[in-house]
Order: C-alpha cells, then structure tokens, then sequence
C-alpha cells in the first residue's frame, strides 16, 4: 500500500498530521484534500466494488464520480470531499457480495 | 433563511450573478459543495501559492477577482454545502457539516457547470485513470502532479493540462489523441467565423508549440484505446497510423469534452434538449436564462459548453433578469446593462463551434465494445445495456429497472450520456426521443443522521 507515489507535492507540505489507513499509520499534510492526500502518500486503490471486488479510487475529484468512497469514523465518505484532520481514521468501504453498498 | 436569490454553484457564473444580484440591492444565498470559491476552473484560485499561479496561467488567476467580489454585504456565501433537494422552485436543501439545512428564496439560479464527459473504454475503471479535470484539480487545489502520466483524448483542455504540466517540470509522457485530420477538415467551414474568437486559436497553437519544445510526444487518431493493467493501471495501448502502440505508464488522464451537470435541473424536470454539435443534453431557457419553472432560472456551462468567460457573462445576465422581476432593475436599464453583454457573448462564442468540430468526442468511448463497462457503480456493461434494447427497452429508465445502469452512488453523472447514446443506436432513434434518466431528490445522498439534524438556517459561524 505505501509504495512509491507516482505523484508528488510541488511544494513539499511541512505541517503534517497523524492518520489511520486501513491499519496504517500515515502522516499527511494538514487541511489537504483528503483523496490528493492519500494519492501522494502512494495509496492508489481506495475500495473494492461490492459488485465484482474490482479495485478502484479517486477518479473526477470533485465529489460527482463516487469512486473515491471511504469510511470515516463509520460514515462512508467521498475523500475527494474531505480535509484531512488529526487523528482522522480511514477505512476501505463495502465488501463483495454487498449489492447495497455505497 | 430567507434571501432574495439562491445560487447553486461557485463558479463564473454563480459567482457574477451573485455580486451583481448583490449590487442590484438583492440578498444572496450562494451555496457551493467546495470550501472556497471558484468551481472546478478556478479551484482555490485565491489560496494557492505564487509558484503554482504561474504554473496555472492568467486565465485561471483572473478568477480570483471574481472571487473577492463575493465580499458583500448582501451575500453570504455558504462553503461546504453539498445540494441535495430543490422544491418547488423556492426552497434548497443542503447538507453542511453533518446537518441539513434549508433555504428559502424568492428566486433560485442554478449554475453547477460541467461535468467530464465519460469515456468509457476498457480499463477506464482502473486506480491510476482519472479525468484530466480531475488531475487539473490536484495541480490547483494541492500542487500535486503525476510523473508517470500519460494524457488520451482530445479537446483543448487536454493541451492546457499539458501545458501546466510542462509548466511544472513534469511533462505528461505523451499525449494519445483521438481527433483525426478528417475532423479537422470538417471543421474548416467553422474557420472564418472562429476568427471572432482568435484568442482561443493563438491559445491553442501556443500550447501546442510549447508541448513540441517540451519533447512531448503526441500520437493522433488514435483508436482501439485500452488501459492495461491489473490492480492499477499500467499502460496504454492503442493503434495510432496503422500501428499498435503501448505506453507504460502509472497514470492516465482521460478526456473528450466536458457536458453540463444537468442534475439539479433534471431534478425539477426542466426540460432538456439534445444539442447535436456538442453531443449532450442541454437545459431549456431564455436569453437571460429562465427556465420553464418562472422562478428557477440556469446559467453558465450547465446550460451548454462555453467556458469560463460566457458563464460569467451568462451569469450576470441572469443577474439583471432576476433583480427585474423583484423590482430593483427596471426593463429599460436592465437592457441597456445587457446590450454589451449579450455582443461580448457572441464574441466568446465564436470559436465555438470550430472547436466542437475539430475535437469531437472519442468514437471508440461513443460506441464501445460489448465487455465495457458503462457504468461505473454498478459494473454493467455496453453489452448488457445493448441487451435491454433487444428486451425492449426503449429509454434509459428502463435499462435501469432492467439491469440496474445509473442506480449507484453517482445517479447515472458518468453513464447517462453513454447510456443515450447506446439505446438510441440499437434501436434507431434519436437522442431526444431515447431521452435520459429521471433524476430524484436526494440528488446526493443523505444519510438519516443528518436529516435528524435539520436547521432552518446556516451555522451562526456562515453569516458574515
């Protein structure tokens, strides 16, 4: 999950924050666009279709797509539509076999 | 809350038509999904740094302006709230931090501009393809570029983002394009008219120069477009002057044209038409923007494609409509403020139509093979959507009882057009008599929790 981002911060954030991913810690720049956030941070594939269990993340960034759904704090989110905050935990949404999920 | 006028949407047009409403002695109520102003075109055009401006260009810096000008008495500008029920023309329902609110107000303008036009081709579901819009959102709001991407489609905005890239110092890997010079022969009778708008030509050609001095490679006429790749996207492959290429690559921008977000205007049942030189569904209305509902009234790229410039000036034109109806402008002066608006919209215009001819939408994602998927949320596929037409189905809302396409998360925002256009070709109708989906409040979700909370006014924090 933390490999490598293929995407990079033009200007390097220096006020991080702690995070939870699925489990993980991380540490991402506060008050970013959550989705951008997590992109940099080389977290690509945010949930799997309750349909099929394909991977998928963010896509339009701008809160029309709802591919980027995430759980927050049990509420399932569009992370394209949130700012990251301390202590934020962040979890992969909607498991195969859920037809109603999302 | 009670205001004058309703404005969905932050951008150029939302944003104009809230100031001069303002100016005009009208209260505002300007509800926007994003925290600051700008829509999608000038996303945080007032927080970002000085470095990233430059690298963004004067045509997205000019929307700061428009965005101080919402420091006015008479507007208050609600950041974060998402829309998600409009009724009977004169009350909005939003959603802002946990909580639903409502709004009441004597007149509503919606201006919730453009959304991607979908490209479905196969792969385009994968991690690592995105809307080029989508990566212009990372460059503007987050300064955040992909080193690895590999921009396919065609239209302007695919050189723009291009461009900014290179601007960057990290040039996309090469552009795979799909228009042909058969389309541009084609768009050559729209020439001497598009001279009007030379400005967009020059654009153009700059940025097309600069992509060659930055070693951009560019394929045109691409076709048989696949992304490959198996968790995330790895290449693109396509067949480009008769030969098969494959480009390994991290990241794909996809992009064909941009459609109105026709959502909240499908919502109340405003009719809708098929505008053929732009392949989409547009809104019915005036000049001044009114729709078929008196007090409901559209502007900007929802109503139509025409960019940032027109939006505003659309904007402001509704402006002067509204602020006449509840007696603050009267005919005469609302028609001399309109004559220079409605010559500068020609003018905006003129390159226009050029432009929708020499960039036409990606055949291949118009009319894609069977095993593509369409809609993204519920994983159907063109296949299954021609299927329902064999069954039967005549329209969309059919094929969506049928096999669920457009019942998921994004309500049919990324396979409608798609979907139109496939029905429509099965069954040899036009895309007016194939219509598209019925759209229903909630027209973003809403959870109970937030219903519970339900506020007849902002939080004391908005009013300013």
């Amino acid at each position: 999950m933390n490999t490598a981002s293929t995407f990079l911060e033009l200007t390097p954030a220096t006020d991080t924050v702690r995070v939870e991913f699925d489990g993980q810690p991380l540490d991402l720049p506060l008050g970013a666009n959550l989705a951008a956030a997590l992109l940099l941070a080389g977290v690509q594939t945010l949930r799997q279709t309750p349909v099929s269990g394909a991977p998928r993340g963010a896509f339009c960034m701008m809160g029309a797509c709802f591919d980027c759904l995430v759980d927050i704090d049990g509420v399932t989110r569009q992370a394209c539509m949130q700012q990251v905050r301390e202590g934020l935990v962040i979890r992969r949404v909607a498991i195969k076999g859920h037809a109603d999920a999302g | 809350m009670q205001v004058d006028l309703i404005v969905i949407g932050a951008g150029p047009a939302g944003m104009v038509a809230a100031r001069q409403a303002a100016e005009a002695g009208l209260s505002v109520a300007l509800l926007d999904e994003q925290q600051r102003a700008g829509g999608q075109i000038y996303r945080d055009v007032q927080a970002v740094p000085e470095a990233r401006a430059a690298i963004l260009g004067p045509d997205y810096t000019h929307g700061a302006q428009l965005a101080r000008d919402l420091a006015h008495d008479n507007i208050t500008h609600i950041a974060g709230a998402t829309v998600w029920i409009i009724e009977d023309g004169s009350e909005v329902g939003y959603l802002k931090d946990g909580a639903a609110h409502v709004v009441k107000g004597r007149r509503i303008l919606i201006a919730t501009g453009a959304l991607e036009r979908p490209m479905p081709v196969p792969g385009w579901t994968l991690p690592g393809v995105m809307a080029a819009g989508a990566g212009q959102i990372l460059l503007k709001q987050s300064g955040v570029v992909s080193k690895q991407a590999v921009l396919v489609g065609s239209g302007p905005l695919l050189y723009l983002i291009a461009a900014q890239m290179v601007r960057a110092g990290h040039p996309p890997l090469a552009m795979v394009e799909t228009q042909t010079t058969q389309d541009f022969v084609r768009a050559a009778r729209h020439f001497p008219s598009a001279l009007r708008g030379w400005r967009y030509l020059t654009k153009g050609l700059t940025m097309i120069r600069a992509l060659k001095k930055a070693g951009v490679r560019r394929y045109t006429g691409a076709t048989q477009i696949t992304i490959e790749g198996r968790e995330t996207a790895e290449a693109v492959s396509f067949v480009a002057s008769g030969k098969r290429h494959s480009l390994p690559c991290q990241t794909v921008f996809l992009h064909h044209g941009v459609v109105p977000n026709t959502q909240a205007a499908r919502s109340l049942d405003i009719p809708h038409h098929w505008n053929a030189a732009q392949q989409c569904f547009v809104p019915e209305r005036d000049t001044w923007g009114r729709s078929s509902i008196e007090n409901v009234f559209l502007a900007g790229d929802g109503t139509g494609i025409a960019g940032a410039k027109s939006a505003a000036l659309a904007g402001h034109l509704a402006a002067l409509q509204i602020a006449t109806d509840l007696k603050r402008l009267t005919p005469e002066q609302r028609d001399t403020r309109a004559a220079p608006l409605h010559r500068a919209l020609a003018q905006d215009m003129a390159a226009r139509p050029f432009l929708d001819a020499a960039y036409p939408p990606y055949a291949g994602a118009m009319a894609p093979a069977d095993s593509t998927i369409i809609c993204r949320c519920e994983e159907v596929t063109a296949g299954d959507i021609r299927a329902t037409a064999k069954l039967g189905c005549l329209g969309p809302n059919q094929t969506k009882a049928f096999g669920r396409a457009g019942m998921g998360p994004c309500q049919g925002r990324y396979c409608g057009l798609t979907v139109t256009h496939l029905l429509a070709e099965a069954n040899g109708l036009t895309p007016d008599q194939t219509g598209a989906y019925r759209i229903r409040a909630p027209i973003k979700p809403v959870t109970l929790g937030e219903l519970s909370k339900l506020n007849n006014g902002p939080p004391a924090s908005e009013a300013h």
